[in-house]
């Protein structure tokens, strides 16, 4: 048996590694398609204005892009190394989008990424604005594929459990990719990403307007932001209620935690708007509702109602005594894998296997488990209600106040207005953390709201982690915190010093030779010329 | 079930092609960061030799996650283990490697001396370590790793960090290091001129010198340490857990395979061919022709690796008979076929785009456009 410890150990860990790598993801995510929509305009009209700012807010992508692409690799490392089990129990499944992520996009997007940043003076103008869409395309499809894996671990389809090899085995490849609960949070968080990157480059330009400095790039960057955020904030609430809606029915526990909901209610139901959700007396208290909305949101209609966690309790606690039976049999066949009569025992109880595994915690011989015991993994089956509920209120909250921002921001940018009105431009700039927060706590909502499951009603979290010493765990996750201290200080450091700098100089293709023609394999360079720098001058005089 | 064999084996030949891409295309960016304060003595020379990689590292280091990815799928079972099992070399591998892309992209940030020649320090490390590592796990498959299995199949690993740091693990590590140096100079010869031109033709002499030594070296400890074989079990094609196989330690030679089948003689010939004649290239001072070559090099050591484990992937030294094999830990025909399918369509691609990548950014790489540059690295 894993030591407790351990486990809670790697969930800290894990946690982490992943909200440090969630907060450069989702710019890379955004940021990217900005820059090509700049570049469009730039091949489209060629004002030169467009193509600095491509070069300008390229070279802050890259400034983000290093941290994402170094902490992404600590997450193709961290499932072998901390989640061994896990790993080893659904990798038939699991490993097949993340090793497709690298072949359809980490590889489109590292490749092309190269040539976007070094590649202006060798490419023609549309072979760079091509490469600058496949960098946006391939960290896209990375994300369509991550999620895909994770929603497989959100409502597990397309899978079977195999005794012969004691781990889950694929059976439909379609059901895997086309879950629904993998779309729809897919579309939620890239479009998430657009919204991060959209205020990034909203709050920067406003900092610059406010300074009147490089006027001309921050207001034309200032309205595609906002423009592009406005769209994007409204995608991003629609989509995240088909996601709430999707998990509802998929993940009956995370949505009752979401809302605080413990005692299963007639409809329509009230909506909590505040409460402070106790898990020891498993009730609310400081309640303040609204009637009728809880019904809406969480099924479309005023007479539709969900589960209490009080209900999905005793459901749970009937599924872990379906479960004995399914391990007993498992047991059988890992030693006689043609054992018959275990196997039509195990066929069975199957589905509920999970909910054996969920008991063995308590009791490692599910044969003698007692009902105090049973009722300790039933109660394990409802995540942290507190977590859950506020993750989600701070991140809706901030996503409407970013709806907000936007809808003005667009408002006074197409009035013209925008730079005279310093307050706004002042909480422009304030509110850059505002998207990466609501990230952070999406990912919170996802994940602890999935607890106590890896595989949500398949695999627990507490079987799930490799089988280390505690000390092994204190010493990497001291190293992950010392390292990924240093890296954001020093990432922090030279971000505010780029914008600091602004787009004064130009200058790109890395010291690579501009090669227009070659004779006998020979290179013969060229000097390339550097308009950018001179027109941006011309537009810094026009101020 | 002949499917399934035949899926199985496929795989297995993948996972090699990708660990050989890995190898010369990580191991040749990782060379430059380890011979990069002795090729580049001044600010700017350095500078030269990471533009040289800077628009192609990122995209090499791909190969990097793609093998990682394609074990995860094709041999999840090697995977849990043997990144769990390794898991203070696996950290010491990880938080080299992060160096690489943050040192690359923030190094020529800032005009500080001692800032650049930390990033310089941090990149020797991030080429030097992960090479060294990555060759190190490979000899530590010729010894076996003590690991062994409960009931449902959850890991357990009980040897020690330094166990995996062995004697005959440090000299395949050096193999690793020595064919990355090689790599990493070649690449340096062919997009750099003069002095740096110079010293990087003298390091690739050196570093296939030690190469064959190295090699050899290791081919004689392999053919007089005790190999593992497997004496029953349900066979290649069929759907099972490493529980229900025999397998013995010691009786069995590493060379089996190759008294059966003397074609595979030609792996290592291919090994020595491509450090030798890497070697008159480099000397000739054709880099282009030495990088060919010593690619085919890695493609001979690997494939000799690879030839002499067949069908071991992961040898326990505890329980030999619970040892991963490609039989025994690959994933479903169902996630194979599914695999392959996508690996057909992109790998292919990826080889395309990747050259045109470096056919866009050929030539070689001046000092003065370098210095006059704000995106160079």
């Amino acid at each position: 048996m894993i030591d407790p410890t351990v486990v809670d150990l790697s969930r800290t860990q894990f946690a982490v590694t992943v909200l440090y790598h969630f907060l450069f993801v989702p710019l890379t995510l955004g940021l990217s398609f900005l820059l090509a929509a700049m570049e469009t305009v730039y091949v489209v009209t060629g004002k030169v204005i467009y193509k600095q700012m491509a070069q300008f807010w390229g070279k802050l992508f890259m400034i983000n892009f290093a941290l994402g692409v170094a902490t992404g690799l600590t997450m193709e490392f961290e499932f072998g190394t901390n989640w061994s089990f896990y790993s080893g129990f659904v990798g038939d499944i699991f490993g097949a989008p993340l090793a497709i992520e690298g072949l359809m996009a980490f590889f489109m997007e590292s490749t092309f990424v190269g040539l976007m940043i070094f590649g202006w003076d060798r490419l023609r103008k549309g072979q760079h604005l091509a490469v600058t869409y496949l960098v946006a395309l391939g960290s896209n499809l990375s994300a369509l594929w991550i999620l895909i894996a994770n929603g497989f671990m959100q409502d597990p389809r397309g899978a079977v459990f195999d005794p012969t090899t004691m781990r889950m085995q694929l059976t439909s490849f379609t059901q895997l990719i086309f879950s629904p609960d993998a779309q729809a949070k897919f579309v939620h968080t890239s479009i998430a990403g657009y919204v991060t990157a959209a205020l990034f480059v909203a709050g920067v330009s406003a900092w610059y307007m406010l300074r009147k400095r490089h006027l001309e790039l921050a207001r034309r960057s200032f309205r595609m932001a906002v423009l592009f955020g406005v769209l994007a904030t409204m995608g991003v609430i629609t989509l995240g209620d088909a996601l709430g809606f999707v998990g509802a029915h998929a993940q009956p526990t995370k949505l009752a935690a979401m809302e605080g909901l413990w005692k299963s209610e007639s409809a329509p139901m009230a909506w909590n708007v505040i409460a402070f959700p106790s898990q020891q007396a498993q009730k609310n208290v400081g309640v303040i509702q609204i009637p009728y909305v809880l019904s809406l949101l969480a099924t479309h209609s005023l007479y539709g109602t969900v589960p209490g966690m009080l209900e999905l309790e005793k459901r749970a606690a009937r599924r872990i005594q379906n479960g004995i039976p399914a391990i007993e049999a498992l047991q059988t066949l890992s030693k006689h894998p043609r054992d018959a009569a275990a196997m039509a025992q195990f066929k069975a109880h199957e589905k509920d296997l999970g909910f054996g595994f969920l008991l063995q915690r308590y009791a490692p011989n599910v044969a003698t488990a007692t009902p105090v015991q049973i009722r300790q993994a039933a109660r394990d089956a409802i995540p942290e209600v507190s977590v859950v509920f506020w993750s989600f209120r701070i991140m809706v909250g901030l996503g409407l106040a970013m709806l907000a921002f936007f809808v003005l921001g667009v408002i006074y940018t197409m009035r013209n207005v925008v730079q005279d009105r310093p307050w706004f431009l002042k909480t422009a700039v304030w509110m850059i953390p505002i998207p990466f927060i609501a990230c952070e706590m999406g990912w919170l909502v996802a994940e602890v709201g999935r607890q106590p499951w890896t595989v949500f009603e398949i695999l627990p979290t507490w079987m799930s982690a490799s089988t280390h010493s505690v000390g092994y765990l204190v010493f990497s996750l001291i190293g992950f915190v010392l390292l990924y201290t240093v890296f954001i200080i020093i990432e922090m450091y030279l971000m505010v010093r780029a914008i600091r700098q602004g787009p004064e100089s130009h200058g790109s293709g890395g010291g690579h030779r501009n090669v227009t023609t070659t004779h006998g394999g020979l290179p013969r360079p060229t000097l390339a010329l550097q308009p950018s720098s001179s027109a941006l001058q011309r537009s810094n005089r026009e101020e | 079930m002949e499917n399934y064999v035949i899926l199985q084996v496929i795989w297995w030949l993948l996972l090699g092609i990708l660990l050989m891409g890995l190898a010369i295309m990580v191991g040749m960016d990782m060379g430059v960061g380890a011979i990069l304060r002795y090729v580049g003595r001044t600010d700017i020379e350095r500078r030269v030799a990471l533009n040289i990689i800077g628009p192609h590292w990122d995209g090499n280091q791909v190969w990097f996650v793609l093998g990682g990815g394609a074990i995860f799928a094709a041999f999840p079972l090697v995977y849990a283990t043997a990144f769990s099992g390794f898991y203070v070399v696996m950290l010491l591998l990880l938080w080299t490697m992060i160096l690489r892309p943050v040192g690359f992209e923030y190094r020529s940030k800032l005009l500080s001396p001692a800032w650049r020649n930390l990033w310089d320090w941090a990149l020797f490390i991030s080429g030097f370590v992960p090479m060294l590592v990555f060759g190190a796990a490979f000899g530590n498959l010729f010894m076996g790793v003590p690991f062994h299995f409960e009931w449902n199949m959850t890991s357990f690993y009980t040897g020690s960090f330094l166990g995996l740091l062995n004697p005959f693990a440090i000299l395949c590590g050096l193999l690793a290091v020595a064919l990355a140096a090689y790599m990493g100079s070649v690449t340096i010869m062919n997009g750099a001129e003069g002095v740096m031109f110079e010293r990087a033709r003298g390091l690739a002499r050196t570093m296939a010198i030690a190469a064959v030594i190295l090699f050899a070296a290791g081919g004689l400890w392999v053919a007089n340490i005790g190999g593992f074989q497997i004496i029953s079990g349900p066979g290649a094609g069929v759907a099972q857990t490493p529980l229900q196989q025999v397998v013995s330690h010691g009786s069995a030679s590493w060379l089996a395979n190759y008294r059966v089948y003397p074609l595979l003689w030609l792996l290592p010939i291919t090994g020595f061919f491509g450090m030798l004649s890497g070697l008159l290239a480099a000397w000739a001072r054709r880099s282009h022709l030495a990088w060919w070559l010593g690619a085919l090099a890695w493609i001979g050591v690997i494939g000799t690796a690879g030839a002499a484990l067949f069908p071991f992937m992961l040898p326990s030294s505890s329980t030999p008979s619970q040892s991963l094999t490609i039989w025994n830990s690959s994933s479903s025909e169902l996630t194979l076929t599914w695999m392959l399918g996508f690996a057909l369509v992109f790998v292919p691609l990826i080889v395309w785009y990747t050259s045109w990548a470096f056919y866009v950014m050929r030539g070689k790489v001046l000092e003065e456009e370098v210095a006059s540059d704000e995106h160079a690295y």
